[in-house]
C-alpha cells in the first residue's frame, strides 16, 4: 500500500443531510425514556404503574410530535440532535417534579406555608405545552435569524426593561430575598430568562459591528492586548448593569450569567485572550465588593464556605445547601433508585433550584454525568452551529445563546453540589419554573432556526461550469 | 414491589440513559459536513484492474507526464514544499498535501482543485514535480494567464516556496 500514488483529489463540498428521520428516532427515544422513569417511580412508591401514565406519555409524544413536525416543515436541514435533547431533559423533569409531588413531607410543608398543597407536575406540563407553542410559534415567524439584527438596540432597552420590571413597585415581588420576580394576574414570571434571550441578540448586532474596533485598535503591555480606553465602554456598562442587578435584585446567577455571556461573545468575535483576562479580574472583584457589603449576598457566600455550620444554618434559616450535599452523597455511584431518595428533606425549592440533587441522590453519579453530558451536547450542537452559520451575526448569536445556556447550568449544579455560592437560577429543562422552560424552549427554537441556515444547502451554481464562458480581464 | 425488580429497573434506566446518550454522541459523529477531499484514479503500481480505471478516468493532460513522476512517499529533498495552500479567493484555507502527483486547477469538475473564480478558465494551470522532485507550474493556455509573483507565466517555470501563484481572483502557494 505504501507504494501507492495517488494522482488528483477533487476538494468539493459536503452538503448537511436533512435528518429528520434521526431526529424523529431520537425523539422516540427520548419519550420513551421518560415514561421509563415514571414507571419505575410509580413501582417504588406505590409498587404499582402510576395511573396517569398514559396521560404524561402522550401529552410528552404529543408536543414532542408537533414540534418535529413543525422542524420537519419549516426548518427541513435544522440540526438533528437538538429537540430530542430537549425533549428527554423536559420528560425527565416532569417525572422527577411529579415524584416530588408524592413526598408527603413536601405536601404538608406547602399546606404549613400556603394553606394548601397543589401538585406541580401538571403545571409543568402547562409550561411545557406553553414553550413548545412558543418554540413552534418562533420556526413558523422567524424565516431568518438574520432579521434579529435590525432590532439590536431595541433589544438592549427591551433586556434593561425586562431586567428592571421585579423593580417596579406593586408589580416586583420578593421572594425569599431575591427580586427576580414579576406577579402577573396569578403568575409570578422571572423576566432575566428571557432578557438572556435578548440580551444575546442586542450583542450579537453590537459586536459584529465593533469587533474590528474592539480587536486591532490596541497596544501591547507583558503579551497582553490592552484594549483603548473608549472600547473599554461597552465592557465597562455591562459590567456595572450586572453589578447593579447584583445590588438591587441580589441575583448573583443573573448577573454572572450577563457578564459571563458577554466576556464570551467579545472572545469569539475579538479572538483577544485579554478580555478573558478582563472579564475574571472584573467578574473577580466585582463579586468580592459586592460580597462584602450586601447581607443577602454575604450569607450567601458564608453558607458556600461553610454550609454545616450551625450558625450558617440559623442565620439563612434553612440547611438546604447541607441537605443538598448530603443528598448527593448518599446518592454514591449508582443511586438509591427513582423514587427511594429522600432529597425532599431540602424542602423548599426541592422541585426548582435544587432539583440536581434528587438526580444526584436517586440515579448517582452515573445519572447526573448522563444529565451534564446531554446538556454539554446540546451547548456542543449550540457551538458547531455557530461554526457552520455563514453570516457574523448568526455565529455570534448561537455562540452567545449557547455560552449563556453552559453558564446557566454551570452556576446551578456548581451552586447545588457546593463548588460556587448558591444563587436563585434554575436548571434548564428540568427544573420547575414556567418562565425558565418557555424561554429555553423558545432559545432552542432559534439556535435550530440558525442552524437550518447553516446547515441548508448553499444555492447551486450553474449546473456546469465548463460550457460557462471565462470572463476575460480587461486592463 | 421485589427488591430485585427495583435494582434491575434501577440500573436498566441509568443503562437506557447512557444508550441515549452513546446514540447522540454517534449521530454527531455520522453527522459530518463541510469539506470533502475525494482521491480519484488512486493506482498501486502493478494493480491493473485500478490502473485500468485510472487511465479510462483520468484526463488526457495527466495521463502524458506518468512516467515523471517520483514514486510517492520517496524521499524528499530539503526544503521542498509539503503542501499546497490557496492563501485568497473563495476556496481560501485549502490545502492539499503534494506528494508526487500533478496538481490541476481550473474550473473543469475534475481538476484537483476545482476553482469557482469566474476569470479562471476550465483548464487553468497545473502543477507538477519533474524529475528531481522540484515542483513546475505551467499555464494551459488560459485566457487571462497564470501570474507568479506578478509576471505572467509563458513556459513551465520552476515555483519557489511561498512564492504567490495567481489565477484569476485565487492565490495559492506552496508551503513546507
Amino acid at each position: 500500500m505504501s507504494s501507492s500514488t495517488t494522482h488528483t483529489s477533487t476538494i468539493g463540498a459536503i452538503g448537511a443531510p436533512s435528518r429528520r428521520n434521526t431526529e424523529l428516532a431520537l425523539l422516540v427515544f427520548a419519550v420513551v425514556i421518560p415514561l421509563f422513569a415514571y414507571m419505575n417511580v410509580g413501582l417504588a412508591i406505590s409498587g404499582e404503574l402510576p395511573p396517569g401514565m398514559l396521560g404524561y406519555g402522550l401529552g410528552l409524544g404529543l408536543l414532542a410530535g408537533v414540534a418535529h413536525l413543525v422542524v420537519r416543515k419549516f426548518a427541513p436541514y435544522a440540526d438533528p440532535l437538538l429537540l430530542p435533547l430537549a425533549t428527554l431533559l423536559n420528560g425527565l423533569g416532569l417525572v422527577v417534579i411529579w415524584r416530588l409531588d408524592q413526598s408527603e413531607k413536601l405536601q404538608q410543608m406547602a399546606k404549613a406555608s400556603f394553606g394548601a398543597f397543589s401538585p406541580a407536575a401538571p403545571k409543568q406540563l402547562l409550561y411545557s405545552a406553553i414553550g413548545i407553542a412558543l418554540f413552534v410559534v418562533v420556526m413558523l415567524f422567524l424565516k431568518d435569524h438574520r432579521v434579529l439584527q435590525r432590532y439590536t438596540y431595541i433589544s438592549m432597552v427591551a433586556a434593561i426593561g425586562l431586567l428592571l420590571l421585579p423593580l417596579v413597585p406593586g408589580l416586583g415581588k420578593n421572594i425569599y430575598g431575591a427580586k427576580i420576580w414579576i406577579q402577573v394576574g396569578g403568575f409570578s414570571i422571572q423576566p432575566a430568562e428571557f432578557a438572556k434571550i435578548v440580551i444575546a441578540v442586542f450583542f450579537a448586532g453590537y459586536l459584529m459591528v465593533k469587533r474590528d474596533a474592539l480587536a486591532l485598535a490596541s497596544r501591547r503591555f507583558m503579551g497582553l492586548y490592552l484594549p483603548r480606553g473608549r472600547d473599554l465602554g461597552p465592557i465597562l456598562a455591562v459590567w456595572a448593569m450586572s453589578i447593579l442587578i447584583l445590588v438591587f435584585e441580589t441575583d448573583l446567577g443573573t448577573s454572572l450569567l450577563f457578564f459571563g455571556m458577554f466576556v464570551v461573545m467579545l472572545y469569539v468575535a475579538t479572538e483577544r485572550t485579554s478580555w478573558i483576562v478582563f472579564g475574571l479580574l472584573m467578574s473577580a472583584v466585582g463579586a468580592v465588593t459586592v460580597a462584602s457589603f450586601e447581607p443577602h449576598v454575604k450569607v450567601r457566600v458564608d453558607a458556600w464556605l461553610d454550609p454545616f455550620s450551625k450558625e450558617v444554618i440559623a442565620q439563612t434559616g434553612t440547611d438546604q445547601i447541607a441537605q443538598s450535599m448530603m443528598a448527593f452523597g448518599s446518592g454514591g455511584t449508582l443511586g438509591s433508585g427513582l423514587g427511594q431518595g429522600h432529597s425532599d428533606l431540602i424542602g423548599f425549592a426541592a422541585n426548582s433550584d435544587f432539583i440536581l440533587a434528587t438526580y444526584g441522590e436517586e440515579l448517582g453519579l452515573a445519572g447526573v454525568m448522563a444529565i451534564l453530558l446531554i446538556y454539554g451536547l446540546i451547548v456542543e450542537r449550540g457551538v458547531r452551529t455557530a461554526l457552520a452559520a455563514r453570516d457574523p451575526f448568526g455565529k455570534l448569536l448561537a455562540i452567545g445563546m449557547s455560552g449563556a445556556f453552559a453558564i446557566q447550568v454551570f452556576v446551578v449544579a456548581g451552586g447545588v453540589m457546593g463548588l460556587i455560592p448558591l444563587t436563585g437560577m434554575t436548571m434548564p429543562f428540568i427544573a420547575y419554573g414556567g418562565s425558565s422552560v418557555i424561554a429555553n424552549w423558545a432559545l432552542v427554537g432559534i439556535l435550530l432556526r440558525i442552524s437550518d441556515t447553516a446547515r441548508r444547502p448553499a444555492p447551486s451554481p450553474a449546473p456546469n461550469p465548463d460550457a460557462e464562458m471565462t470572463q476575460v480581464v480587461r486592463p | 414491589m421485589s427488591e430485585l425488580t427495583l435494582t434491575v429497573m434501577r440500573l436498566g434506566f441509568l443503562a437506557v440513559l447512557w444508550l441515549f446518550v452513546i446514540v447522540a454522541v454517534q449521530v454527531i459523529r455520522s453527522d459530518l459536513f463541510g469539506t470533502r477531499v475525494t482521491q480519484r484514479g488512486a493506482r498501486r503500481e502493478g494493480g491493473r484492474q485500478a490502473a485500468r480505471q485510472a487511465v479510462a478516468a483520468a484526463p488526457p493532460h495527466q495521463r502524458q507526464q506518468g512516467g515523471g513522476r517520483q514514486s510517492g512517499g520517496g524521499r524528499q529533498r530539503r526544503g521542498a514544499p509539503t503542501k499546497l495552500v490557496v492563501s485568497e479567493g473563495t476556496l481560501t484555507g485549502t490545502t492539499v498535501a503534494l506528494q508526487g502527483q500533478t496538481i490541476t486547477l481550473g474550473r473543469a469538475h475534475d481538476s484537483t482543485i476545482v476553482l469557482d473564480d469566474d476569470y479562471a478558465s476550465s483548464r487553468h494551470a497545473r502543477i507538477y514535480p519533474d524529475r528531481d522532485g522540484q515542483w513546475i507550474v505551467e499555464d494551459l493556455g488560459s485566457t487571462n494567464g497564470t501570474y507568479l509573483d506578478r509576471t505572467r507565466l509563458t513556459t513551465p517555470t520552476p515555483v519557489p516556496l511561498n512564492a504567490p501563484i495567481r489565477i484569476g481572483k485565487t492565490v495559492i502557494e506552496l508551503r513546507k
